[in-house]
């Protein structure tokens, strides 16, 4: 694989992982959202074979293979009969209006790719450019989270974000050990699988998986 | 030796995996917790002058920073294990709780210990922070031990808010570990917090501002600094007491401990003023939103709650003055508050028992009624509002001392101003519940046997580090060291 080649599609993929984040924003059934986000976990697993020919590096491609295995596979399903199981409730209505959304989406793309010129600075190779990319998944999916009011979206926010944190970590480490990154995909399974029990739990309490209905604790 | 130590807890998980919830396997808890307790002691003893243990080349680490949370880990697990095998036997006694409610209690405690001694024997960054999120997984069950609408909310919050926390702290973590191998001599990429502060002078200061900024975030979420507070008064409320009493006294405190290992690296790349104002800005606002809500407050246990921010709060000010004294009375203030936290949400747990309401104008004449449990639960009060003979009296004192000669003066003094206020909204809060004319009260159950033992041993350990304090002064002393060179 040519170095151009290898930068070119970096970048696609950075770009796919960005644009699915914003696609979020706007789609209100939440079965398409769930398959954006594994679309996600895709684009971010390609990174990681990019990389892992590119180094001709194993190890990388053993993470890759756990991402696709992780994201792609075991979370979307999980999420996939969450909605499955609420049959009444298939689309989240956004509280903010979709222009509104996207403009405040490029606002924070531009305000990432802003902060993290510093990062880039210290070490300007083609897969720290996909740094301010990672930073403007986490602002992006950090606005989703807060705009939308369903648990079930609130809990895909949660994982954009994340992925968006996978991204930076896989392109600006080269290779934190392993065991902390079995360590990180381990939390990251339990705290999927504690919220999809919450969600049920929350589906038979209130009857929806609308979050404006936790009004019991207040000042 | 190190590994024993994250081992110990874990046994009583499998116990209960095994047998379920019985008091048998609710005592073997108390027991364990109580070799924890030994195994801390022995470890302090061996780091208490300076020295470093490890494990597995190196997997675990301890110093004198670790040894001492380790202690304050462990005091707290035996207090509220040992007052657990009550709280839990009156619940299915109440049918307050299903038997599955009860096993599950048995199996996530220890595992939420077992993470926190995790946490703070790790040599890795990483791994401190695998630790850390495993303890909010562990907890959010516990919090939503009671299967009601409330519970149910306080938990979605709190993994929610906590996990979206903690992942910003692993971004900054990260950034920590790319910062580390462009140094320049080849360091490689590294999250080992000995390898990291060997090049910590040579840090990208661009980077490590950004670093700083997400790892203050995330793990000030996981400590309940304002405003990234808003999940603890919730959690902390609906929480089981034995439960809360872990929250409060220690899993605050082990994210705060996070935080001063990542401080001592931040502060060596770009020199302390940069972290001390994002601490102060913290503190100052946490004080403001604890006091504030704590004036026109109704639930005691989301009083305890807001108290615990308070208490963050003042920590974050110490951290923030960072010069060794300050750092020691952090430490201190850490134990005393773990003390008097604990035995204050203990008692929560046996007064909304036998009283059946956790609202503060439901329960009146306490100490008439209930000489044992009001005057414990009075006490522990007054503990945290830093009366003497308790421990926070000298660690408040020695932060104001602290604060003052480390030309701190303004931030310090505004700090106890606020504190005034929570000293006076508590106070009318404890009259109401302790005093006052005891109504004819519809009794719910009756109070369990034995309940007030660790009560009155946290109440007498707590006094004990506030008169003297030569105990633990070495091991402070070391652990001071560890942090502020």
């Amino acid at each position: 694989m040519t170095d151009t080649l290898y930068t070119e599609l970096l970048g696609l993929a950075g770009g796919f992982a960005l644009v699915a984040a914003v696609l979020v924003l706007w789609r209100r059934s939440l079965l398409a959202i769930v398959r954006i986000l594994a679309f996600q976990g895709l684009a971010i697993a390609a990174v990681a074979v990019l990389l892992g020919i590119h180094h001709q590096d194993v190890a990388e491609l053993i993470v890759a293979g756990g991402i696709v295995l992780l994201k792609v596979g075991v979370i979307p399903t999980v999420l996939t009969r969450v909605v499955r199981d609420a049959p009444e409730q298939r689309d989240a209505e956004p509280s903010v209006n979709t222009a509104t959304a996207i403009f405040v989406a490029a606002v924070l793309a531009v305000v990432a790719f802003g902060v993290t010129r510093g990062l880039v600075d210290l070490a300007p190779t083609p897969e720290t450019e996909l740094i301010p990319i990672g930073f403007a998944i986490v602002l992006v999916a950090f606005f989703g989270l807060v705009a939308r009011r369903n648990a079930l979206t609130q809990l895909v926010g949660f994982l954009l974000l994340e992925n968006g944190v996978t991204l930076v970590a896989l392109v600006a480490t080269a290779r934190v050990s392993l065991v902390v990154e079995l360590g990180a995909a381990l939390d990251l399974l339990l705290a999927v699988l504690v919220l999809q029990v919450l969600t049920s739990r929350m589906r038979s309490k209130f009857g929806a998986l609308d979050v404006d209905r936790l009004t019991e604790l207040s000042d | 030796m190190l590994l024993v130590l994250v081992l110990i807890p874990v046994l009583p998980a499998l116990a209960a995996a095994v047998f379920g919830w019985r008091p048998s396997v609710a005592w073997f808890a108390v027991a364990d917790a109580a070799c924890l307790l030994a195994g801390g002691i022995w470890l302090a003893v061996d780091v208490v002058d300076g020295g470093t243990a490890y494990f597995g080349g190196r997997a675990l680490r301890a110093d004198a920073l670790s040894a001492f949370m380790v202690l304050v880990i462990s005091i707290v697990a035996l207090l509220a294990s040992w007052s657990a095998t009550g709280y839990i036997r009156s619940e299915l006694a109440d049918s307050h709780a299903t038997p599955e409610a009860a096993r599950l209690f048995g199996l996530l405690v220890p595992a939420f210990i077992a993470s926190m001694v995790l946490a703070v024997l790790a040599a890795n960054l990483g791994i401190m922070w695998v630790a850390i999120e495993g303890t909010t997984i562990a907890t959010t069950f516990l919090v939503g031990h009671h299967r009601n609408r409330a519970s149910l909310e306080a938990s979605w919050k709190y993994v929610m808010v906590g996990s979206v926390g903690i992942v910003l702290a692993f971004l900054g973590t990260v950034l920590l570990s790319y910062a580390t191998q462009h140094v320049g001599h080849g360091a490689g990429s590294t999250l080992d917090w000995e390898a990291m502060r060997g090049v910590a002078r040579h840090l990208d200061p661009a980077v490590i501002r950004i670093a700083a900024v997400l790892l203050l975030l995330g793990y000030g979420t996981k400590v309940g600094l304002a405003p990234m507070h808003t999940w603890l008064p919730d959690a902390h409320s609906q929480a089981p007491a034995p439960v809360s009493a872990l929250m409060s006294g220690v899993l605050l405190s082990v994210a705060f401990y996070a935080l001063l290992r990542v401080k001592v690296i931040i502060d060596l790349a770009l020199g302390p003023a940069f972290l001390r104002h994002l601490l102060v800005v913290a503190a100052l606002l946490s004080l403001l939103v604890a006091a504030s809500l704590l004036i026109a407050q109704r639930d005691y246990k989301r009083l305890l709650a807001y108290s615990s921010i308070e208490h963050m709060g003042l920590i974050a000010l110490a951290a923030a003055i960072g010069t060794p004294l300050a750092i020691a009375a952090l430490l201190l203030h850490v134990l005393a508050h773990a003390l008097g936290k604990t035995v204050a949400f203990l008692c929560s747990g046996e007064i909304l028992l036998t009283e059946g309401t956790t609202r503060i104008a439901g329960v009146h004449g306490l100490i008439a009624r209930r000489p044992l449990v009001g005057g414990s639960f009075g006490l522990a009060l007054l503990a945290l509002l830093g009366f003497p003979p308790f421990g926070l009296f000298a660690s408040e004192l020695a932060i104001a001392r602290a604060g003052f000669s480390a030309n701190m003066g303004w931030v310090t003094a505004a700090a106890f101003a606020i504190l005034l206020v929570v000293v006076a909204a508590v106070l009318v809060h404890a009259r109401t519940m302790l005093l006052g004319e005891p109504v004819e009260a519809a009794e719910t159950s009756t109070s369990t046997p034995g309940a007030g033992v660790p009560f009155v041993v946290g109440l007498l350990a707590l006094a004990t580090i506030g008169i003297t304090i030569w105990p633990i002064e070495r091991l402070l002393n070391a652990a001071a060291r560890v942090v502020a060179q």
